[in-house]
């Protein structure tokens, strides 16, 4: 599959083993669910490392739209919020 | 849960990753939806595509213009504070520790500044380098969407070039949505950078800035510039004062040195005695010590 980091580019992610990936996301939707900031930076930061480690850049010039997209790793609560949010931060 | 606090209404066992692209998916299909003949947004899609392009080069100027004027500043602002380092030293030199820590203090609040400044710098310097790499990516993108939406056109009836049509406009506005963000951001820390930049060349140029942190540029160095004016003054005034008295203790060591030079002569002149007559004083002046021979030899030819 392909993932999406914000800022970063595009990554193809083995995806027959997401379970890694899965609790990650899990971790970060649980920092949210506290409202902890510092859980959800760790918890962000360690799930784009772990994108990084299981996938490989995609080819610059392929137009393939991600499965996944990933928070850029500054992002704060906040701007998570605002990401989703309908006309949140996307421009276009 | 965490998901209902993010996004209100969506499953809650959706994880975040899940939910940012969906985000990005409903922009690209509002937009589809919007255009009647499909092929027409492919034309419409490159066109926005060019314009941010064009956009996000301007960005990765503007950051870098920003970044220079960071440096700028840096460059001034040390140099306030190794002046400010040096006054400290001179007024140390002068036994002047008030002035000392004045100036010391000064440099401080300076090279927090500098700190300030150095943190931003690093800031501008990231931006700059993810924007240069997102331009490069856009346009290998947009190179590549070019391409495609030629071949689309060509080859495909309307109803055939739909999904293909679907994927490579989500694929790029995806890019797009993406790059597009990241230039906001450049576009908001340049704004902010610049208004901050703008904000110390102005205290610079009104001289408040000097107060702030160098200290009105003269206070510590006019002290400085005085005391080494004064303490030149009392080296001069010392050194006249020597001069004057020279004269008449010299003279008097000179007498002292005589006897014990007369002393010390028996090795040479072991027949003149402690007071040897004229003569031979003049020969015993030969082994006086280079410093008293100037008063001496006179008194001897006189």
């Amino acid at each position: 599959m392909i993932v999406r980091i914000l800022g970063e580019g595009q990554f193809q992610v083995d995806d027959t083993d997401t379970t890694e990936l899965n609790r990650l996301d899990t971790e970060l939707e649980t920092a949210v669910e506290h409202d902890d900031e510092a859980a959800f930076s760790a918890a962000l930061r360690g799930l784009l490392d772990q994108v990084r480690l299981q996938g490989s850049p995609l080819a610059p010039d392929s137009l393939a739209p991600s499965d996944l997209i990933l928070p850029r790793q500054d992002s704060s609560m906040d701007d998570v919020r605002k990401l989703l949010a309908d006309d949140g931060l996307i421009p276009g | 849960m965490a998901t209902k606090k993010l996004m209100k209404g969506t499953a809650a066992r959706m994880g975040v990753m899940k939910r940012v692209s969906l985000v990005f998916k409903a922009k690209a299909n509002k937009a589809l939806d919007k255009m009647e003949d499909p092929r027409e947004t492919l034309d419409y899609s490159y066109q926005r595509q060019l314009e941010l392009l064009t956009k996000v080069r301007r960005g990765v100027a503007d950051v870098a213009t920003s970044r220079k004027r960071v440096e700028l500043q840096m460059n001034q602002l040390q140099q306030q504070a190794n002046k400010l380092e040096d006054q400290a030293r001179k007024a140390l030199g002068m036994g002047r520790e008030d002035l000392a820590r004045a100036a010391l203090e000064r440099k401080a609040s300076a090279q927090s500044q500098l700190n300030d400044l150095q943190a931003q710098y690093a800031q501008l310097q990231a931006e700059e380098e993810k924007l240069t790499v997102a331009s490069q990516r856009l346009q290998a993108k947009v190179d590549a969407f070019r391409t495609r939406k030629e071949t689309i056109k060509a080859t495909y009836t309307a109803a055939e070039a739909q999904t293909r049509i679907n994927e490579a406009f989500t694929g790029i506005s995806e890019e797009m949505g993406d790059v597009g963000m990241a230039i906001q951001r450049a576009e908001d820390k340049t704004a902010q950078m610049q208004a901050r930049a703008g904000a110390i060349d102005e205290l610079m140029a009104s001289g408040a800035l000097d107060d702030a942190v160098g200290g009105r540029r003269d206070d510590i160095q006019s002290e400085l510039d005085m005391m080494a004016a004064s303490s030149d003054v009392e080296r001069e005034l010392s050194r006249l004062k020597g001069e004057l008295t020279a004269g008449a203790p010299k003279q008097l060591e000179g007498g002292a040195n005589g006897n014990s030079q007369a002393g010390q002569a028996p090795q040479g002149q072991a027949q003149g005695g402690p007071y040897a007559p004229p003569p031979q004083a003049q020969t015993q002046s030969a082994a006086i010590p280079a410093s008293d021979r100037p008063a001496e030899p006179q008194d001897g030819e006189g």
